[in-house]
């Protein structure tokens, strides 16, 4: 068993998992998104990144690709909730959150890449 | 690049995960307690303000508590994480700063950055490989010739030495195993101006290896390679190593030449030597009578072989003779830096000392016993370091041998004008005599310094004047492009000293002689006449005057005059 794959495997399912609950619910509705869960996915989703920091297997590679992807896709979200919430007038409104959760969603399918190239890299290991 | 980036990356991996963690939890924190607005109504700080707070916090800036002021619980929450954040930074950047402190990051930096500047050279250069006393002989001697040198050396006191060389040019450097082909593709190996390899290690078996991924990687490249065993050498030779060159023999070889042909001797001195190096003056050692050869280690035997060859009488003198040997005619045991033992030599009737050992200082005391016993004494000295010069030089040797000069120079000349190589193998059939009288007419060329060597072909990049007459039928002779170009009746300050035809090579070529597209030419003489000679080489218009001493019309109209034979008697050739 490898500690180093335990541990990424644990942050990249969890950074999964946890973009999957923000993701659920009505699209534009603000009370079905927590602003404590996206923070979560966020935080989860950096660390998963870093860990595959200066991995120079081809897989290691594409991990490493998909992450700063999801990254990126969240860091926008959060980028537009608080340019809405703070420099805007309008406040939290449905279009707002409906681009927030959009943005999250396709952090989520980045994730989901990651984690099925994960499981493909288990499987061939496996032999 | 792959490899720094990467370990920049790897070794910033806990510390960014520390950094990650740290300001998650203080952010987290400052969002979970309760807080009270300015009118104490409750109030929780958003993500927002959390983030904005403890970026500023974190990295002690310290705008103040905002947007209200904190309760008694935020603070006790942000006095911890202060101190959390702070040291999370302060562990990164030291991380980073250790990291640019590291010994292989930083040889992974200059390697990196070595390998830039190789790619990036737009000139032939020569790659050398191993900056010891021959190495760095060579480079000098390369570099003094404008030739582009890339070292590869594995010690770094030598790559300091290099450094503190006050050498003309950049001479770049890689410190490395020059037996690793990963080194040597970075130093340039097939780089497509890479012109030529020198493998001149210490170490027999490195360069072997040298020259067989050179022959394997880059098979037209010139390969020199130092040998110091025959087995070694005969290796280096099945696989098609352009030259090998045994340091012993060299010596020998050249030792005995200077007995032998002292002309010939000179003359390769002349034409072999460092540019701007005054004319040295030939010597006659004394062939009747008894040498004594002081040291009987590999150069000594070498030494001793030669002069035997030659039928000269020897005494060998040599302090440790159950290593090295004992040549046929004994030996006298001793270090011969002592009176005893050069009187035991027979120094009373000896004509001659070669003071032969691998240590300057006991070369230098030997000299001078011998001559305080016996002072019309002809002394070849054996110079082993270069920075010994100045001790060397106030002995007054009648010959000073430095090995790792002859090497260098020897294959500075094989690497740039190979053809003088030729010349002066062929030269040994010519006799002594015919090397004296070519002497003097260098010496009537260029009276103080040694000439300058260069080679030329005749082609339409080197010679586009002379190639495109040749095309068009004209046949210009030698004697034309020696003529010089602002007044033909004067001859350019500079001697032919080979002409190299397909596989026939003619050694001091009359001036009469046609040339043919494809020749090659070995000349000796003054710089400026190597300039000027460009003149008749590459201008149609100089190349005609040297050839018929008329001054080409070359505007439409005056050759239209001169078709029509208005100036009557000229030769009219026509471009």
């Amino acid at each position: 068993m490898n500690p180093e794959k335990v541990v990424f495997g644990f942050f990249i399912v969890l950074a999964l998992t946890l973009n999957f609950g923000f993701f659920v619910g009505e699209m534009d509705n603000p009370a079905h998104h927590n602003a404590y869960e996206l923070f979560a996915v966020l935080i989860v989703n950096l660390i998963a990144t870093v860990l595959k920091f200066g991995d120079r297997t081809q897989m290691g590679a594409v991990l490493l690709a998909t992450s700063l992807v999801a990254v990126l896709q969240l860091f926008a979200a959060t980028l537009v909730w608080g340019v809405g919430v703070y420099a805007t007038e309008g406040g939290l409104t449905p279009e707002l959150t409906a681009s927030i959760v959009s943005l999250s969603g396709g952090a989520m399918l980045a994730n989901v890449v990651s984690v099925t190239l994960l499981v493909i890299e288990t499987v061939l290991l496996r032999r | 690049m792959d490899t720094i980036i990467f370990m920049i990356f790897r070794r910033m991996r806990q510390p960014l995960l520390v950094l990650i963690v740290t300001y998650a939890v203080a952010i987290l924190g400052l969002t979970l307690i309760p807080g009270q607005d300015a009118q104490g109504n409750p109030w929780r700080m958003d993500f927002f303000h959390a983030f904005y707070f403890v970026s500023y916090m974190s990295t002690t800036i310290g705008f103040g508590e905002i947007p209200y002021e904190f309760t008694d619980g935020q603070r006790m929450w942000v006095t911890f994480s202060i101190y959390a954040t702070v040291v999370a930074w302060v562990y990164s950047i030291g991380t980073l700063l250790t990291l640019s402190q590291d010994s292989l990051f930083l040889h992974a930096v200059t390697e990196r950055r070595f390998a830039y500047r190789i790619r990036r050279l737009r000139e032939p250069f020569y790659l050398v490989c191993g900056y010891g006393e021959t190495g760095s002989e060579l480079v000098a001697t390369l570099v003094e010739r404008n030739y582009h040198v890339v070292v590869v050396e594995i010690l770094q006191e030598r790559m300091n030495v290099l450094r503190l060389e006050p050498l003309r040019e950049y001479v770049p450097a890689l410190r490395g195993d020059a037996g690793r082909p990963l080194h040597l593709l970075e130093a340039g190996l097939r780089h497509p101006l890479c012109a030529g390899v020198a493998a001149l290690t210490n170490s027999n078996d490195v360069n072997l290896k040298i020259a067989i991924t050179t022959k394997l990687l880059h098979r037209e490249l010139t390969v020199i390679c130092r040998a110091d065993s025959h087995d070694v050498e005969a290796n280096m030779r099945s696989f098609g190593t352009d030259y090998i060159i045994d340091p012993f023999d060299t010596f020998g070889i050249h030792l005995a030449m200077a007995f032998q042909a002292p002309g010939l001797y000179l003359l390769s001195e002349w034409l072999s030597g460092a540019s701007h190096q005054p004319l040295t003056e030939p010597v006659y050692p004394p062939r009747d009578g008894v040498w004594i050869i002081c040291g009987y280690g590999r150069f000594g035997k070498a030494v001793y072989q030669r002069l035997s060859e030659e039928g000269l009488k020897t005494v060998v003198v040599e302090a440790t003779p159950d290593k090295t040997g004992t040549p046929e005619g004994g030996v006298v045991v001793g270090r011969g830096t002592e009176a005893g033992t050069l009187q035991e030599a027979g120094i009373a009737h000896a004509v001659g000392l070669i003071a032969g050992t691998d240590d300057d200082v006991n070369n230098l005391s030997a000299v001078m016993t011998a001559r305080t016993l016996k002072s019309d004494l002809f002394v070849v000295l054996r110079q082993n370091q270069s920075e010994n010069q100045t001790l060397i030089d106030s002995v007054h040797a009648d010959i000073v041998m430095h090995p790792s000069r002859i090497i260098a120079n020897r294959i500075r000349v094989l690497l740039g004008t190979p053809m003088l190589y030729d010349f002066l193998r062929l030269a040994q059939f010519e006799g002594d005599e015919w090397a004296c009288i070519l002497l003097s007419r260098i010496v009537a060329l260029v009276s103080d310094e040694v000439p300058d060597v260069w080679e030329l072909s005749i082609d339409d990049e080197a010679a586009h004047a002379v190639w495109t007459a040749i095309r068009e039928g004209s046949s210009p002779i030698l004697g034309d492009i020696m003529r010089d170009p602002r007044d033909r009746r004067q001859t350019l300050e500079c001697i032919p000293l080979m002409l190299a035809r397909q596989r026939r090579s003619v050694v001091l070529p009359e001036p009469a002689t046609a040339l043919k597209a494809g020749d090659r030419l070995l000349w000796c003489g003054r710089y400026r006449a190597r300039r000027r000679m460009e003149w008749n080489l590459q201008n149609e218009h100089a190349l005609s005057y040297a050839m018929t001493g008329e001054a080409v019309a070359s505007g439409l109209i005056w050759r239209w005059i001169k078709a029509r034979g208005l100036r009557p008697g000229s030769v009219g050739r026509r471009f």
